[in-house]
């Protein structure tokens, strides 16, 4: 019942948080609906990868992966670009807090503290940019071998119409 | 766009529609580099429209501040400065389904630089109050999803929708980004301190990353990031600049209204 209640509060207010950035963004209507529920999957995602296995490196890396490819087949089917969907998903992951972390303690005179957040936020949104390019790529590799595949079946089928025009 | 207009001049000539090529094209990028679209994504679509027009060896080198395009063989180069840079991804939309719809040889060069015009000067956004909102409900949402406590969620409403009112009123008073920045995380921070002087808030800590969310250059570090390794090097290492600088004009405005108040 406890894990229940924590997807849910923590399904709605990521898809609201994702929506609202979207509005910020002047996101049109339509792909901010879209965004959102990539966004919501994503922190969930992000959410227990991070909580069970206590990495947030690797659960930062899943999560976007996820919305990179989420996002290319939603800008594929709506004829939208990609930025469209990927910005409003990686909104919860990007190391936001960790960035005014950064800073407060660096004001603060704590620079030991402020350095270790920094590396931690160049790390994290490094592991944020390798899961969208690894996935875009991905995605580029998979519609190559789609597209080198209806080729071949389109020159089989051609060849065999020969084929069979030559046996008549 | 001067080559545009000038051109009408040298209507007959093949050069002329080259220049007007060229013109498009910058016209485009202009429009998506002033509204947040990626480095690599703002060359790629200017070469496709050149392209399209069937001017190939269009070459373009795009940075945040400025569009360098040329064409090699016909001694056509543009340079446009970019001045102000925003996030408005409503324009973006609009300029890829043109240049979609251009890729597919249904646009016209004039129709197309009427249409650029249309889609540059529009003014359609969501209106300031919905942003307000929107930032002040967006706050409260991280509050809940870094596991906040529930009557933090009011402080958190009110700072997120006082910081990004601040950024939109106080970016027309003076066009200085870090200067809206800085002011609108010191209001963030003094209304966290006092809702926590006053009872209402728990964690400070948590209220105010809450509430900075809508104005941390998280997208930015995470965008300048993707652009090195693609191989915008130029692009990234600026705009990871703009990002540090943005962090720290936050940074400092909300310690100064802690340590102050």
């Amino acid at each position: 019942m406890h894990l229940f209640v924590v997807i849910t509060i923590q399904s709605i207010t990521s898809y609201l948080a994702t929506c609202a950035f979207g509005i910020i963004f002047n996101i049109p209507f339509k792909p901010l609906i879209h965004g959102g529920l990539i966004g919501m999957i994503a922190w969930l995602i992000y959410f227990f990868l991070f909580h069970y296995s206590g990495n947030d490196f690797v659960a930062t890396f899943a999560a976007s992966f996820v919305i990179a490819l989420m996002s290319q087949i939603f800008a594929r089917l709506c004829k939208n670009p990609v930025i469209l969907y990927s910005v409003s998903g990686i909104i919860p992951l990007v190391p936001g807090g960790l960035t005014y972390s950064v800073m407060s303690r660096a004001v603060d005179n704590n620079y030991d503290v402020a350095i270790y957040f920094a590396e931690k936020v160049f790390v994290l949104s490094g592991a944020i940019a390798m899961g969208l390019i690894l996935a875009e790529v991905f995605y580029q590799i998979f519609e190559k071998m789609k597209h080198h595949a209806s080729n071949k079946m389109a020159a089989g089928l051609f060849l065999s119409k020969k084929v069979k025009h030559f046996s008549k | 766009m001067n080559g545009f207009l000038g051109s009408y001049k040298r209507k007959d000539s093949k050069e002329g529609f080259v220049h007007e090529v060229a013109a498009v094209c910058v016209l485009t990028g202009k429009i998506l580099l002033q509204n947040g679209a990626e480095t690599y994504r703002v060359e790629d679509t200017m070469n496709r429209i050149a392209n399209s027009f069937s001017v190939h060896d269009a070459q373009s080198f795009v940075t945040p501040t400025g569009i360098i395009f040329s064409i090699e063989d016909h001694d056509v180069t543009q340079l446009v400065r970019i001045k102000n840079r925003g996030t408005n991804l409503r324009k973006v939309t609009q300029v890829n389904t043109l240049s979609r719809r251009v890729a597919h040889g249904e646009v016209s060069l004039k129709d197309l630089h009427r249409d650029l015009i249309q889609i540059d000067r529009s003014t359609v956004m969501y209106s300031n109050s919905l942003q307000i909102l929107a930032a002040a409900i967006a706050s409260s949402c991280f509050l809940l999803m870094f596991l906040g406590k529930w009557q933090d969620l009011l402080p958190a409403f009110i700072a997120g929708g006082a910081g990004q009112a601040g950024m939109i009123y106080l970016h027309r008073l003076a066009k200085v980004k870090f200067f809206s920045e800085f002011m609108s995380s010191i209001f963030i921070g003094m209304i966290a301190l006092v809702s926590v002087k006053l009872g209402f808030g728990v964690e400070m800590n948590k209220i105010i990353i809450g509430a900075v969310m809508p104005l941390v250059p998280g997208v930015p570090i995470t965008n300048a990031v993707r652009d090195i390794m693609a191989g915008d090097l130029v692009a990234g290492l600026s705009k990871s600049a703009e990002a540090g600088l943005t962090a720290f004009a936050i940074g400092i405005g909300v310690t100064a209204a802690i340590v102050l108040g």
